[in-house]
């Protein structure tokens, strides 16, 4: 073994690093997440952290379940495909809990959110001059924000 | 089970790797949902948008976004006649209150650009990450690891769309996480759930029944800042050339 004859201070190089090595991969197991690299350079388990976020709109069919009067009602009228959550706000704490009561929506402010008149929104869309169509009445006093056409299966 | 010492110790390493898995849980074992079985994306249907600001208000209260940043925003343009390529843009607070009275005598074209994060299939914000804390899933939606950021804004700078902010509050990234915690669910996005005129659509591009295969084939769609290669899965209908 005479090519090993002076070779000590290698084994010596070696010994501190693979206790190095160990080191560094004790040190990687405690620092690094469980879930890292589950699905790619990212903590795996995240997502299910993400996805567990609590939800504020409960989503139109929630609202169908119980309130299926105002879907026939809107069913016939222009604002069919207009989800209750677009006007009466998020309701995920309603749904859950009926007794916790939505505030109720004043029309002359919300209907003109959409409805009011501008040269920018497509041609097609029902636009109004509030001020001259109501003079500040609330839009309910004729119109059925459900199915806003006055007369019935009058075009509006 | 008969197990000699030898079997034991071959076992224990699989064991081990097992335990990990099951410490680490994952949205596949939600009932119902397998991530890949989905691709998410999202319609935007120009000529429909009012500009009524619904999709921020929503947004907003969905996800608890902090005042005067804006996971999804809404633009108003004003392209003239006289200088096609330099439209006026607003956007006064995200179009969150809706927007100025717009005159019909004003000279151009007006109309409402929706934007929110396009869910890159190839983001350039997932790319720049040092650390690993932002990601696409294996369902194709961009999300931040909050608990892994470091607040670095490399992701904000790399964002060709803006559509990223560092949480005044928290410190770290924050952006549109397609309402992950609702799509898994089988509920649509809050914006969508709130759009009245169905200008916003979520579609899923993996499900051979979403309508939106049908859409693209029949409508003239694009998709943002095209040159850039991101993959952007924001599908704009009748998008006007100006929009940048």
């Amino acid at each position: 073994m005479s090519f090993f004859k002076d070779a000590g201070h290698l084994f010596r190089f070696g010994f501190v690093f693979v206790i190095a090595f160990l080191g560094f991969l004790v040190l990687r197991h405690f620092v690094v997440p469980k879930s890292f690299g589950e699905y790619g350079h990212y903590r795996g388990a995240s997502i299910a952290e993400i996805a567990a976020h609590p939800i504020h709109f409960a989503g139109h069919d929630t609202c169908e379940t119980c309130h299926a009067d105002i879907l026939d009602t809107k069913k016939s009228g222009k604002h069919a495909n207009v989800n209750c959550e677009a006007c009466h706000g998020p309701l995920a704490a309603h749904a859950d809990d009926p007794s916790i009561q939505p505030a109720k929506l004043d029309t002359a402010t919300l209907c003109v959110r959409c409805h009011a008149a501008s040269a920018a929104k497509p041609k097609n869309f029902p636009q109004v001059d509030a001020d001259q169509h109501s003079t500040g009445l609330p839009c309910e006093t004729c119109h059925q924000p459900h199915s806003p056409a006055i007369a019935a299966g009058g075009a509006k | 089970m008969n197990l000699d010492r030898r079997h034991f110790l071959i076992m224990l390493p699989a064991a081990a790797i097992a335990w990990e898995h099951v410490l680490a849980g994952t949205p596949e074992t939600s009932p119902n949902y397998s991530m890949s079985e989905h691709w998410w994306g999202m319609l935007i249907d120009v000529p429909k948008c009012i500009g009524c600001g619904n999709c921020v208000r929503a947004c907003q209260a969905e996800n608890d976004v902090p005042d005067g940043f804006f996971r999804t925003w809404v633009e108003r343009y004003l392209v003239t006649d006289v200088n096609l390529q330099n439209p006026v843009v607003i956007s006064p607070d995200g179009g969150k209150e809706g927007f100025p009275y717009a005159a019909p005598e004003d000279e151009g074209k007006y109309f409402f650009v929706p934007k929110m994060c396009n869910h890159c299939a190839d983001s350039p914000c997932t790319q720049v990450c040092p650390v690993g804390a932002t990601f696409i899933t294996p369902d194709g939606v961009v999300l931040v690891d909050q608990k892994y950021c470091l607040g670095c804004a490399y992701c904000v700078q790399a964002c060709p769309y803006g559509c990223r902010y560092i949480h005044p509050e928290k410190r770290v990234a924050d952006k549109c996480t397609l309402c992950y915690h609702r799509i898994t669910k089988g509920l649509t996005t809050a914006c969508c759930e709130a759009c009245p005129t169905g200008a916003r659509q979520l579609v899923d591009l993996k499900n051979p029944n979403d309508p939106i295969h049908a859409f693209l084939k029949t409508h003239a769609v694009q998709v943002l800042k095209p040159q850039m290669a991101t993959g952007a899965k924001l599908f704009y209908n009748e998008l006007d050339g100006s929009v940048r």
